[in-house]
This record gives C-alpha cells, structure tokens and sequence, in this order.
C-alpha cells in the first residue's frame, strides 16, 4: 500500500511543476507590455517603467523569472492583490469556505438523490420509472446551469417569493464568521432565525450546483447497480431468504459504491467550474466569483495564482480518490 | 454437374450489408438519437439559411415595440413570433441568427482541437518512451485545471471575443483527444495487421495515418460529438460571464447574460435562449450516444 500511495505521490509532483509553469505562462502571454497592462496607464515615464520592471523581476531571463516564481511559491508567498493590496493566500483562504460550503452543500444534494434514483432505477428496469430518472439525467447532463439558476431565481424567488435571491444571508444579521460556514456561524450566534435564513438561502445555489453532479451520479449508480446484481453472491444471498432489503442494500449498494464513490470525486473539478457559474448569479461571495471580478478588473496576480491554487485543490482531492480507490479495490493497486 | 447456372439468385438481403447501412440501421435502432439528429437538423437547416429564415435582421431594432411578450400571450405580436427583447429586437431572429454562431464555435474548435489532438496522440502512441511521456504529463497537467475554468483562464489572458473563444474551448479539450487517440493506437499497434505492414515495408506515415488511424477512429467520433455540445455550452458560458462573444452580436449565452435584469418582467427573454442551449445540447448528446451505440459497441456501458 505505500508503494502505492508513494508511486502516486511521485507522479503528483511533475503534474505539480506543469501546473505552475501553465500559470506562469498565462501571465507572460498577455498581449502587449505587462507593466502597463499592471499598472493600467499608458505612455509611462520610461525611468519609472525600467524601475517598475525590475521591481516586478521582469527584467530578468524568462527561466530566472519562473525560478522566481517557484521560490517566492515555496516561501508561501503568492503575491498580492492589484486592487485590494491584500495577499492572494488571505483573500483565497478567507474566501474558500463559502465555496466549500456551498460544494458540499450540492455535492449532499446530489449524492443522495443521485444515489436513491438510480437505485430504484436499476431496480425497477425498463419501467416508467426507470425511463424517467434516464431522461431527466441525460437533460441534467447536457444543462447550461447559468441558465438553470436563473430559471429557478425567476420560479423560486421572483414568482413564489420562497427563497431569497442573491448572498450567503440576509444584512439584517451581523453574523460572526467563527468557522467561515454560514449554517455553522448561524448556529454559534445567538441571532434568531440566521440559521434558516442561512439555509434558504443556500438551498437554490446548492441544487443548481448539483445538478450536472446528480446526472452523473444517478447514471452511474444505475449501472453499477445492474452490474452487480446481476453477480453470484446477490443471488445467493437471495437463496438464503435475506429479505430484499439487506440484498439490496448490503450485498448489492456497498458493492456497487466503489464505481460511483471514484464519480463522485471526479465531480470535484465540475464543482469548483460549475461554481463560477453559480457564484456569479447568486452573488455567493467565494471563490469562483472573486476570480471572475479579478479578471474583470485584470487583477493578474489573483488570476495566475487563483487559478493555481485551484488546480492544486483538484490534484490533491484526485489523488486522495485514487488513494481511496486503491485502499477499496486490492487490484487497481498491484496493477505495474 | 450442374454448377453455377442453376444456382438460384443470390438474396441481395444475405449479403454483407454495406458499412453505411449497417451504421444506419444499428442508428436508426435509437429513438433518441434520430430524434436529436432531426432536431440538428433543423438547427443546421436555420442556421445555413439565416438571413432567410428568420423574420428580421437580428440587431433592428423595433423602439415602439421593447419587450413584447410571444405571440400567443396576451399583448403579444403576431409580427414578433417569440416576442422582442429590452431594444426591441426580435427574439426569434436572434435566437436563428445565434445558432449559427453557436455551430460556427463548435465545429471550429472540434477541429481545432481534433487535427493537433490525433497528431500528438498517434506521436505519443508510436513512440512511448520518447515522446509519450512528456506528451501525456502535459495532457494531465492541463486536465488537472476544470475545463471551463482553463476556457476562463485562456480568455482572461487573451482577452474576450469570438476566436479567442474558439482558442481557448480547443485548447481546453485537446487533452481527450490526445488519450484517447493514443489508447486506441496503443490497441492497434500490437496485432498482426500492423506487423504485417511493417513487413510489408510501410514507411512510418503510412503505419500512422493510413494503417492505424482509420481503425482508431470510432471512438475519436464519439467523442468529437460530446465535445461539440460541450463547446457549445462552454462558449454560451463565457459569453454569459461576459468573457465570450460580445454584445451586440446575438449568442445564445450574451443574450441570457443581458437578460438577467429582466428576470421579473419579461420572462421570455430569460426562458428563450436557455431553452435553445438546452434543447441543442440534449440533441447533441443524444444522437453521440446514438453514435457510440452504433460505432462501438464495447462502448456501450461507459458513462
């Protein structure tokens, strides 16, 4: 097992070094003179500008300049904000668990559902049932979920008045960030009604988030539930009289997990894009959306170094599904 | 002894069906993927033919007449069949107008991204200690990003427009190509008719393109349709972040993006454009996985 994890490990940090050298090359190829695209002027006084290029370390070689970047990431230092002046890292860590929150949010939405429908599906085959939750997956699949979310604003907020349109909660509460998760935050403080007011207003962006996830999870559920029914040992164990239940659900669901469980993290990365999206139309003050204003206001260190914490974010979860996936299945790890 | 002559006509219908009509009939066998084919169809059809199909020029725009609900609502236009959007402009001839774009980005980045992908992948696949590990790291280094948020990294740089848009969905969906190429070569290259035309003295283009391509190709067709209906999302996607196709050129992800503050008045204007994704990506996806049924059967179960 720890050849393994170590095998993997060793194939994370070439992966590592590209992703780095990605995000520095993004910085290098903006068209025209980066000083001034920094700095937002134009015609700078040339003393200034040569200043502003050492300073920037861009008068460097281009391997100086990386090796620059790769030293100043080892010291955790991953520059600071054009607009705020604040660090990237502070911004991102303070940003992150109102992103976290609202993935886990969808990712529970989507899993059970996901996982219920397709059980039920691959139980009941071929019936109306089973062609109904098939359909809707495949529709949830190919959703444009901008579209999604404004759909369910307009039924949801506009039309019925239920939930609340845009943010984590409503001004009204003066909310302590203790852990930086709303639904937690709420129920520390001592204000009455922040936790369902959290709540409402996490449903509608946690469903939309989910609902590319639920597709794929409810379609591979319902194909790894057929696969393993059809096994041996489900119909042995129906020969010995256990109920349908414990058949189905101890003999047939655990086994069937393995295949969804490695979906399920694959979603991550479809999670951290389809937040993007869903940030941008609830106004969820997190990460998607700061990224989105940085590139709006070409606030380039926050792009570059946004992005590459974010890429870092879904190796490590890959990595820890795949180490989850051999600790599952002996066989993925002695294959090589 | 009797031979040739008294044998009976042979049944055309014994034969070997022709690739073509076994291809058809194995489609055909999909309810959902004839009905995603026609529903294409009639999306390539308006989208040929736009400035004679739709009823306007897509930019006029009609000053008397801002958001006027769909024809059959109450205050509704006959003149405006899907009613008009917050200028005035009439949202079927948009909408028309818009699916032309939207096939133009599709089609352009599949192939974008399909030429250089095989190229690297049959290079990574013939060569796998020379050039398929540096080639393959890459690929995983740029699936390591989500795609839309490489396709949004891209277009900050390069900033927003209708090619870098096609740029970046390329680039974010090369990777597929390149594995998935390079799995098939890897297939291929250990059976006996490829050995047999290294024999044969085959030079190494021939052994790549014309040997072994061809037999690799069903599932790059599978997957060049998937990343047809994503790139058509991707793009509406920016373009509904403000990062793609600027206004006022009629995409199907600008006009949502300048809908949204018409949400409570005009539902039409939001409801509309989506829809058209929706339906055009469902289509997509339906008649891919048509393709796939038909193509390559031992593809069947893959999700």
């Amino acid at each position: 097992m720890l050849s393994f994890i170590a095998r993997r490990l060793g194939l994370l940090i070439p992966t590592f070094f590209g992703v780095t050298l990605l995000t520095f090359a993004l910085i290098r190829m903006i068209p025209g003179d980066p000083v001034e695209v920094m700095m937002g002027e134009r015609r700078v006084d040339p003393a200034m500008h040569a200043e502003a290029l050492h300073r920037l370390g861009l008068d460097k070689p281009l391997y100086a300049q990386y090796f620059d970047y790769i030293g100043n990431l080892a010291h955790g230092d991953l520059g600071e904000s054009l607009r705020t002046r604040e660090s990237v890292w502070h911004e991102f860590i303070t940003l992150f668990p109102a992103t976290l929150e609202l993935s886990l949010a969808a990712l529970l939405f989507a899993g059970t559902v996901g996982l219920i429908a397709g059980v039920i599906a691959a139980l009941k085959r071929g019936s109306l049932f089973d062609h109904g939750v098939m359909g809707i997956s495949l529709a949830g699949y190919s959703m444009p979920i901008f579209w999604w979310g404004l759909l369910l604003i307009m039924f949801f907020s506009v039309w019925l008045g239920w939930t609340p349109v845009s943010g984590r909660i409503d001004l009204l509460y003066d909310i302590e960030p203790r852990t930086g998760f709303m639904l937690i935050d709420t129920l520390l403080s001592d204000e009455e009604g922040a936790f369902v007011d959290a709540l409402q207003h996490l449903i509608l962006p946690a469903v939309v988030l989910g609902t590319i996830p639920l597709a794929v999870i409810a379609r591979m559920t319902r194909s790894a539930m057929l696969e393993v029914l059809r096994e041996d040992y489900v119909r042995t164990a129906r020969a010995k009289g256990l109920s349908p239940a414990r058949v189905v659900f101890v003999h047939g669901l655990r086994n069937a997990l393995i295949p969804v469980l490695t979906v399920i993290g694959l979603q991550v990365g479809t999670l951290l894009a389809g937040a993007v999206l869903t940030e941008t139309i609830f106004s969820w003050p997190g990460v998607g959306k700061w990224l989105i204003e940085s590139i709006g206001a070409r606030d380039y260190p926050v792009v570059q170094n946004g992005i590459l914490l974010i890429a870092c974010l879904v190796i490590m979860v890959n990595f820890v599904v795949d180490i989850l996936y051999g600790l599952a299945n002996p066989r993925i790890r002695h294959q090589r | 002894m009797t031979t040739a002559n008294s044998l009976p006509a042979v049944d055309q219908s014994l034969l070997y069906p022709s690739p073509l009509k076994e291809f058809w009939q194995a489609f055909a066998h999909n309810k959902g993927a004839v009905a995603g084919l026609m529903f294409m169809i009639l999306i390539v059809f308006c989208a040929l033919f736009a400035p004679w199909v739709a009823p306007y020029n897509p930019s006029e725009q009609f000053r008397d007449f801002l958001l006027t609900p769909p024809a059959w609502l109450e205050g509704g236009q006959w003149q405006f069949l899907l009613g008009t959007d917050e200028l005035g402009r009439d949202l079927l001839s948009r909408l028309i107008h818009g699916a032309r774009l939207s096939l133009m980005i599709g089609m352009a980045s599949v192939l974008m991204s399909l030429i250089p992908g095989i190229f690297l992948g049959l290079v990574a696949g013939f060569f796998p200690r020379v050039m398929g590990p540096g080639i393959m790291r890459l690929m995983d280094v740029m699936l390591a990003l989500p795609s839309l948020l490489l396709a949004v990294a891209i277009v900050a740089i390069l900033g927003p427009g209708l090619i870098n848009t096609v740029i970046a969905i390329a680039i974010v969906s090369l990777p597929s190509y390149v594995r998935l190429t390079r799995a098939a070569v890897m297939g291929e290259l250990n059976r006996d008719y490829v050995t047999a035309a290294r024999l044969a003295g085959a030079s190494l283009p021939r052994l790549m393109f014309i040997t072994v391509l061809p037999n690799c190709m069903a599932p790059l067709i599978v997957q060049a349709t998937l990343s047809f209906s994503s790139a058509i999302l991707d793009a509406a996607a920016l373009g509904f972040l403000g990062l793609g196709v600027q206004p006022p050129t009629p995409e199907w992800g600008t006009m949502l993006a300048s809908a949204r503050d018409y949400i409570e008045r005009a539902w039409w204007v939001v409801t509309l454009p989506g829809l058209t994704i929706l339906l055009s990506v469902l289509a997509i996806n339906l008649m891919g996985d048509g393709l796939r049924d038909a193509l390559d059967p031992k593809l069947k179960n893959a999700v």
